[in-house]
């Protein structure tokens, strides 16, 4: 193929017409968008799906933010851990997230909510109760939270050691020649550029694990697909429901990707002016 | 000539993964104000010996002293005597998210705990004193290599060293950003700076060197005077490197 093309009057030119370079991907995911809210708004079916549906909106949201909040401290802690001169938290660190990648999340959700927490909290509470007398207690909706942000906290690990490994080592030695210690060069110098590699698929990992508080749904957490399944189950309205499911799920996402393009695009302060 | 020497290395060897014997017993010693030359071959460990001297390399063994300070005790803040001890690297290593100002006061805030007019002031001294004070608020990648280089060597000055160290500083430049480098390297040897340059520019070593000392598998082959180190060179490993690369 060749990577020129001939215009109207013949000529070879690099130029493409503007209907090969405009977006028709969103033109068709908003009319599909559009399609589909129209059916939930003049369809009886769809709207009673709707109305049983979006109560489980704001669990959802609830354990997104919640679980990406936990995962980005415990990513923090077991991606620097993984680069540390101490042996021992080095170790833990690769441990934990091997152990977590190399599983399955839906196993990995049970064992979890239904073993791993409910058995430290315990151990936990005999221990509290015997000082204090208080007890520690996790909502069920809140164990299934913990989970997901256990898991994630891996993935996330990993993308936090590979945007601070990407940063080249002269770096860090500039730093240091000119008398800043350790932690003021991962600070001042080398953090701030690994965000830039670090934010994007952060951002991806925020909307994965909206998409992924589904999966919290075998444990019974009333969240969207949980509410679709019940509505679905009870009315044998299957297509209604997991529309409805659907079409909240993409108004999600796609709002997120749109926020999460305009913050890498103000990232990008530096290269300005450049070209 | 003061009594102490400024840098001194003492028996000092690289060993990397117990096997590549990169500096082997190095002695060096360098006075107050003079510029040191290191010239070989590549791979001839030039480059460890300098990191040696500010520990951006850790000896495996022997002992640097920098200004009176030993380095390689355990007890010394190796965080303070580095403030002292100027690096400019081959790759400038500038901070590229950062602007040309805040490079430079970066460290001398963190560091030295000045304030903000402080570091500021001491910044734009050293650009004017580069040539670059128009170039302040821009940012690295908009600027040449040879602007970068001076860029980097502005931000090493502005913590007042008392040594500096040049890694190869105009082995990434194009040919023609070459002259403007080595000209701030020139006026600074002139205002007595105390500095140890490893580069393959031979016409700055005879200008502004005291000492010239060649470097071949990881030793110190021979040292002295740049005119009779090129002129007459008495190992024969010396000639033959500068039969290669002199006209």
């Amino acid at each position: 193929m060749s990577e020129f093309r001939s215009n109207r009057a013949g000529r070879i030119t690099d130029e493409r017409p503007w209907w090969d370079t405009f977006p028709w991907w969103s033109v068709i995911i908003i009319a599909l968008l559009v399609w589909m809210g129209v059916q939930i708004i003049i369809n009886d079916d769809y709207g009673l799906a709707w109305e049983r549906i979006i109560p489980g909106l704001g669990l959802t949201l609830k354990s997104t933010v919640y679980a990406f909040g936990i995962a980005l401290a415990i990513a923090l802690v077991a991606g620097t851990g993984q680069m540390s001169r101490n042996v021992v938290v080095r170790n833990l660190a690769r441990t934990y997230v091997e152990f977590v990648r190399g599983i399955p999340m839906l196993p990995l959700i049970f064992t979890v909510a239904l073993i791993i927490v409910p058995e430290l909290t315990e151990l936990l509470n005999t221990r509290l109760e015997a000082w204090i007398g208080w007890e520690f207690k996790l909502s069920f909706e809140m164990r299934a939270t913990v989970t997901l942000a256990v898991i994630y906290g891996a993935y996330m690990a990993e993308i936090f050691r590979g945007g601070i490994q990407s940063i080249p080592p002269g770096q860090t030695e500039a730093g240091r020649s000119l008398g800043l210690n350790r932690r003021q060069t991962m600070r001042s110098v080398v953090l701030p550029q690994a965000m830039r590699a670090i934010i994007p698929p952060m951002g991806n990992d925020f909307i994965a694990i909206l998409k992924d508080t589904s999966l919290l749904s075998v444990l019974g957490a009333l969240e969207i697909t949980q509410r679709a399944r019940q509505f679905s189950a009870s009315t044998f309205k299957f297509r209604e429901g997991y529309f409805v499911s659907a079409f909240i799920y993409l108004c999600l996402t796609l709002g997120l990707s749109v926020l999460l393009g305009i913050l890498e695009r103000r990232m990008t302060r530096d290269r300005q002016g450049e070209r | 000539m003061t009594s102490s020497p400024m840098i001194q290395m003492k028996g000092v060897s690289k060993t990397f993964n117990r096997t590549i014997h990169a500096v082997v017993d190095v002695d060096l010693e360098v006075a107050e104000g003079e510029v040191v030359v290191i010239v070989g071959p590549s791979g001839s460990g030039k480059s460890t010996v300098l990191r040696c001297i500010n520990l951006l390399e850790i000896p495996t063994s022997g002992s640097v002293e920098v200004d009176g300070f030993a380095l390689t005790d355990a007890s010394t803040d190796l965080d303070r005597v580095r403030a002292e001890v100027g690096m400019v690297f081959q790759q400038f290593n500038l901070f590229p998210h950062l602007t040309v100002l805040e490079n430079i006061t970066l460290s001398q805030r963190k560091v030295r705990r000045r304030s903000k007019e402080e570091a500021v002031t001491m910044a734009m001294r050293q650009l004017e004193r580069v040539g670059i004070p128009d170039k302040a608020d821009a940012f690295p990648r908009q600027l040449s290599g040879g602007q970068q280089q001076r860029v980097a060597i502005a931000r090493s000055l502005a913590m007042e060293p008392k040594v500096m160290l040049f890694d190869e500083p105009t082995s990434a430049l194009d040919p023609e950003m070459v002259k403007e480098v080595l000209d701030v390297m020139l006026e600074l040897a002139g205002e007595g700076m105390t500095m140890v340059v490893v580069t393959h520019e031979m016409g700055f070593a005879r200008a502004a060197a005291d000492r010239l000392v060649f470097i071949d598998e990881g030793r110190i082959v021979e040292s002295g005077l740049p005119d009779e180190v090129f002129s007459n060179p008495s190992h024969e490993r010396t000639r033959a490197f500068f039969a290669k690369i002199l006209y």
